[in-house]
């Protein structure tokens, strides 16, 4: 049934810190490696070894550059400049649009912990969910003529023969800066929700009115003088002082010179 | 947005055969015989097999059609759904009035059915162009302009039509020669007007979303994409990202108001004044009523193109673009 579930109080979600994150792509490759093999997949690539590779992948790791405001003139506060990077998944939002046009009911919002999630065997292939999500967070697979996304690893998180500190998103396990963090979002006192509390934590294109149980977390303030380093050198011209140097040398950067 | 052409196809075509059900459902239901009875069975036989043939194939797109009954089970959300359920019921209506046409009974059922048909097949161009408008990340969709559009061009194409029809059909007897170009010229002025207001929304700075909004980094500076999560194309940039269109948007519009508004009505405008004159020309008749529905089913080729190539996804936000 592709009716949203009357609001659920167990929100499962990720949070993600956008201070740590190093853009290693582990979260993405081990979403891949996961899936495909998990309940959900498999999750085909297309001529994988081919001159136009394609593929399903639930996890991306975009990179943005942020330039600061400001001039550090005339007393106004120069920001840093800096590289963020920023993966980007399904953030199992609460009022989500990709379920409710799905015509089948194979797009659908658990009402147990919100988790959204494709009926493989239901799902037509008419892609409507994916054009509803802003997010970018199904991918159509041609190869299996469904639609595919993040499932929060529904098959790892409430998998009783791992052991407890295994039941979690194989992106989470596998974040080597702990970038990543899952939990019950639902839960106030919930060790994520702590987390977004203390660092402001934030949702994405809250214009669109969708609700994402998924929260970033924004990169801390840089240390003094951290993003105004001499970075802009290479535009100017070097000074090289050639007083003390070997005639020979001093011939050839006339030479050189002109 | 890519598009599809067993989707464009799918929206001209059918949206033809229901814009004509309306017309013939409105004719039947005024009950006054307007239509002759093979003329009225023929149409309706066109239509139903124009909006049968777009609804075929809306199915080629989907990527395991033999499901393609279950998405007839949504309809309290989905509008594509809602789409699929009016359509079928609007067989229904369209298929008695054909039967009671053939076995010359009852009127009084007749105008019911002309009534049911033209109600269910507007509402199902109405939940065709909801699909569309619902969508919040599509602004080039989710605006006023998209329901009218849609009926607009439908009873164009099915007003076009049924003026082709009756040129040939009326060989002598009673006719809505008049009428049928006198709609059609004014439809088309209609279409081609609302297409111009379309195009100029869709011209407009966007302002909802950005790319600080969508990465939430915008209280740091202004955000700017640097590097893609991968170097090959994917789904989201072949389905979302396509811009072959944008580029030659300007002429292809200007074909598009010609084909829909100008070259129609310039030959419904030709057809009254030479029918004024020179009753008895049926192969004039014919022609003029032929060119405006050749040019119509072009044009809304065209306009329905660039429907789906010019409009862009906010999911672009994070594949470089910085405003829509």
């Amino acid at each position: 049934m592709t009716a949203l579930p009357p609001p659920t109080t167990k929100k499962l979600g990720l949070v993600i810190d956008l201070d740590i994150c190093v853009g290693c792509h582990a979260c993405a490759v081990a979403c891949k490696e996961w899936n495909d093999g998990g309940q959900f997949g498999p999750l085909p690539d297309e001529h994988a070894y081919g001159k136009d590779p394609l593929g399903v992948w639930f996890n991306r790791v975009h990179t943005f550059e942020v330039q600061g405001t400001g001039n550090g003139e005339q007393g106004t506060q120069k920001s840093a400049d800096m590289t963020v990077h920023f993966p980007r998944s399904c953030l199992h939002c609460e009022t989500p649009d990709c379920v409710t046009v799905c015509p089948t009911g194979a797009s659908y919002k658990r009402a147990e912990d919100g988790i959204v999630l494709v009926d493989e065997d239901k799902c037509i292939g008419c892609k409507l969910c994916s054009w509803a999500c802003p997010y970018g967070a199904r991918e159509y697979s041609q190869v299996r003529g469904v639609m595919q996304k993040c499932t929060l690893c529904v098959d790892r998180i409430y998998n009783e023969t791992f052991d407890e500190i295994d039941r979690q998103p194989a992106c989470v396990m596998a974040c080597p800066t702990r970038a990543r963090h899952f939990g019950d979002l639902g839960d106030a006192d919930s060790a994520v929700s702590k987390l977004v509390a203390a660092r402001e934590g934030y949702d994405l294109m809250p214009e669109m009115g969708y609700k994402p149980v998924n929260k970033y977390l924004p990169p801390r303030p840089r240390r003094d003088g951290c993003g105004s380093a001499p970075m802009h050198s290479a535009g100017k011209e070097e000074k090289v002082d050639l007083s003390t140097a070997s005639p020979l040398l001093r011939w050839m950067d006339r030479i050189l010179s002109r | 947005m890519h598009p599809a052409f067993s989707v464009i196809f799918f929206t001209v075509v059918s949206g033809c055969g229901f814009g004509l059900m309306i017309v013939l459902g409105l004719l039947l239901a005024s009950g006054a015989g307007l239509l002759g009875r093979g003329e009225a069975m023929f149409a309706l036989t066109l239509a139903g097999a124009l909006a049968g043939a777009g609804l075929l194939s809306s199915m080629l797109h989907l990527g395991q059609p033999q499901r393609a009954w279950r998405a007839l089970s949504q309809w309290r959300t989905s509008w594509l759904s809602r789409e699929g359920v009016v359509s079928i019921i609007t067989f229904a209506p369209l298929l008695v009035a054909l039967w009671l046409l053939w076995r010359e009974t009852n009127p009084d059922a007749l105008r019911l059915c002309g009534l049911l048909l033209a109600l269910s097949s507007a509402l199902t161009l109405y939940c065709t162009a909801g699909i569309y408008s619902s969508l919040k990340t599509i602004r080039a969709w989710h605006n006023a302009y998209v329901l009218p559009g849609y009926l607009l061009l439908g009873l164009l194409g099915g007003g076009a039509w049924l003026w082709l029809i009756d040129a040939a059909a009326s060989n002598g007897g009673r006719s809505l020669q008049i009428e049928l170009a006198f709609a059609t010229l004014l439809l088309a002025l209609a279409s081609a007007a609302l297409k111009r207001g379309y195009w100029h929304f869709v011209d407009a700075p966007a302002t909802a979303s950005s790319v600080e909004s969508a990465t939430g980094l915008g209280r740091f500076g202004t955000v700017r994409a640097v590097e893609a999560p991968h170097t090959e194309e994917n789904y989201l940039t072949q389905e979302m990202g396509f811009q072959l269109a944008r580029k030659h948007a300007r002429k292809l519009r200007g074909i598009a108001s010609l084909l829909i508004g100008v070259v129609p009505a310039l030959f419904a405008l030709m057809a009254l004044v030479l029918l004024h004159r020179h009753d008895s020309l049926i192969a004039l008749r014919i022609g003029c009523a032929g060119v405006a529905l050749l040019s119509v089913i072009a044009g809304t080729f065209v306009e329905r193109w660039l429907f789906f190539a010019e409009a862009k996804h906010v999911v672009m936000l994070y594949y470089g673009a910085q405003r829509a």
